[in-house]
């Protein structure tokens, strides 16, 4: 493999030596026309319009599959006994994990000082709230009678009823609706100056109307982005417990149950790590067709790419220690339960969906991104990210259906089909995601403006008055 | 609030944020206060020069932290031992290691929702009105690639002549009148 001569890489600054994130050329106006420009434009692009009709399309599957739910009842699913748990269960955890990207790219990025997360951020908390969205969807329509879904909250009420706070399916509620809350305000928060600058440029009367009341008249006074900071700060602070726990909130909807393939303490941590995987699969989903379309290489780089698959690289590695500790303990717990929970899983009639994992979870992944060329391959990189999404979907999959379907008792054995309804309504979740994706990338700005110009070599402040400002100059 | 009248400020526009931390640094030398610095990203040379180092934010968060944990603590002793004994497979009504996880995300939303209000409220925000919007140059630049120092008229220093005549020495692109 030839090298690159790193004094010849553009990316590099010759004089510092430090690698820029994003390429050089830019200033403060050039990237703020970049990104404030693809949503004050007149000209919608008609790949826009093409898009969001198809996302709205599928999307309209959600709404038939959830009408004909809700008039017949969660018996149109192919959720039976043993199989209790079915695609719900399966998508609101595949989306919910894809959504914890987007927060540990926001929040955990942030605190590690990993400036290059500024160009990928924003479209990735947009990515988590509207996977959670879709994730939110799951429990509500899978309760039965969704029009009372409001009983799982702690409310006063004439029936003197209350949750049950030693059940994991009450700790998902508090999980996921503070990190639905969380996600939202946090997102929010990142936008209200560039919704100042969005005021600021924009020329329709009523686009200047709205984003200067989004913006709360932000007018980018220094003591409010102390401030400003030191709540971003907070709030990053915060959410990096939150993703943690949410994920393994969820993993205890399984860990807590006395099940076979459940019961198992390493469950918090892979689910974590899972998640981050899939996550991050996605935000290469995302980012890849719309750094082409909207001409943003210069911001959302190949090296964002690269450590993209880089973290990909180690959440996979983990997900796979995962993998290879089930099937460690499954031997050495000596428990005839867990020996046969294993062996069906791999051999039995469902078996074809264990190896349909590994081979999208482990074997394509863990093998090739080891290599650089194939890290910055865009295309390679774009299918990769759709076979791991695949190969997460079916490890929950894996989870759920095959601990349920044969437990203890062989008599009591069942299996488990999907219906109709079912991949209606999870392929109608992802026309959903697709139609909010398509509408975010319209109406807001999908790049943080304040956040790239902090990357700037312009900002860099010399001390010492007019004197020694005009010697640097003359230097550079 | 009476409506005001009369002149704001002084503002002056730079093209560099190292003009501006060195424009605020002499004005701050010079003896004035009453000034603000307007940038398109957190400068923190700014806020040095001003002397703006702490911000309650995290104060107004750890509050909101501790009332977040004592509220769902509390409601869950009370629901679960209390308003509604449930007997759950022999479990003690006061199963304490399984309150920690709701109370745990409590915590963090009201900590959360706490800095982030608090940050909008401490700001003064929403406030879609401000004097400096008057200034003809503000709205094209300060959100975008350019600096701004304003000299507000409530200093006791603020003189419109000499004020002006101080804030020209500088390289500013322009110094223009704020109005209320």
């Amino acid at each position: 493999m030839a090298t690159k001569n790193p004094i010849e890489d553009p990316m590099i600054d010759p004089r510092t030596g430090e690698y820029a994130v994003i390429a050089p050329g830019h200033n403060f106006k050039s990237v703020t026309q970049k990104i404030a420009g693809i949503v004050l434009t007149s000209n919608t692009p008609l790949g826009w319009f093409f898009g969001l009709l198809v996302g709205g399309g599928v999307a309209t599957f959600l709404v038939i599959g959830c009408t004909w739910l809700f008039l017949k009842g969660v018996g149109i699913w192919g959720v039976t006994i043993p199989g209790a748990w079915g695609f719900a269960i399966i998508n609101f955890v595949w989306w919910i994990g894809i959504g914890h990207a987007g927060t540990l790219i926001s929040a955990i990025l942030l605190l590690f000082k990993q400036t290059w997360r500024n160009s990928i951020n924003r479209f990735a908390e947009a990515m988590t709230i509207f996977a959670v969205v879709c994730a939110g969807t799951f429990p509500l329509i899978h309760v039965g009678r969704p029009w009372l879904a409001y009983w799982l909250f702690p409310y006063p009420n004439t029936m003197n009823m209350w949750p049950q706070f030693r059940s994991p399916l009450a700790w998902d509620v508090f999980a996921v609706s503070t990190y639905a809350t969380i996600s939202i305000v946090f997102w929010y928060v990142g936008m209200i100056p560039d919704f100042g600058t969005m005021r600021d440029r924009a020329t329709l009367p009523l686009a200047k109307y709205v984003y200067g009341m989004l913006s709360l008249g932000w007018r980018g006074s220094t003591r409010h982005w102390i401030r400003y900071e030191s709540a971003s700060l907070l709030l990053a602070g915060l959410s990096t417990p939150l993703v943690l726990s949410v994920h393994t909130v969820i993993s205890f909807d399984f860990a807590v149950a006395s099940l076979p393939g459940w019961h198992t303490t390493i469950f918090p941590p892979y689910f974590v790590a899972g998640a981050v995987y899939s996550g991050f699969a996605m935000v290469i989903t995302l980012a890849i067709p719309i750094r082409k379309f909207y001409h943003l290489e210069d911001l959302v780089t190949l090296r964002h790419l690269d450590n993209m698959a880089k973290v990909m690289l180690a959440t996979g590695s983990i997900v796979a220690y995962g993998y290879g500790m089930e099937v460690f303990m499954a031997w050495y717990s000596a428990s005839h339960w867990e020996f046969f929970m294993m062996w069906n899983r791999m051999f039995g009639p469902m078996g074809w969906g264990y190896w349909i994992l590994i081979l999208t979870n482990i074997a394509i992944p863990l093998t090739t991104l080891w290599s650089r060329k194939l890290r910055v391959n865009v295309g390679y990189l774009f299918f990769l990210s759709f076979v791991i999404n695949t190969g997460m979907w079916f490890e929950r999959f894996v989870i759920v259906v095959t601990s349920l379907y044969r437990d203890f008792l062989p008599s009591s054995w069942g299996t488990y089909r999907a219906t109709k309804w079912d991949y209606m309504i999870y392929v109608g979740t992802m026309g959903l995601f697709t139609f909010l994706f398509f509408l975010f990338v319209r109406f807001l700005p999908m790049i943080p403006m304040s956040e790239i110009r902090m990357m700037l070599p312009q900002t860099k402040v010399k001390r010492g008055g007019p004197e020694a400002e005009t010697v640097i100059e003359e230097t550079a | 609030m009476p409506p005001r009248e009369g002149t704001y400020g002084l503002i002056a526009e730079f093209n560099t944020p190292s003009e501006l931390v060195y424009a605020t640094e002499q004005a701050r030398a010079a003896g004035y206060r009453r000034m603000e610095c307007y940038t398109p990203y957190p400068v923190e040379e700014a806020a040095e020069a001003l002397h703006f180092h702490k911000t309650r934010v995290p104060l107004v968060c750890l509050l909101g932290g501790v009332m977040g944990v004592t509220t769902a603590g509390l409601m869950e002793t009370w629901i679960n031992v209390w308003a509604y004994p449930l007997n759950i497979a022999g479990r003690p009504l006061f199963s304490w290691p399984a309150f920690i996880i709701p109370a745990y995300e409590w915590t963090i939303l009201f900590a959360g929702l706490s800095a982030a209000f608090g940050m909008i409220a401490l700001n003064g925000l929403p406030q879609l009105y401000h004097p400096v919007f008057n200034a003809p140059n503000f709205r094209n630049g300060a959100t975008t690639d350019k600096f701004f120092l304003c000299l507000e008229a409530a200093d006791p220093k603020f003189s419109l002549t000499e004020t002006r005549a101080f804030l020209e020495q500088f390289p500013a692109v322009s110094v223009v009148e704020v109005e209320h």
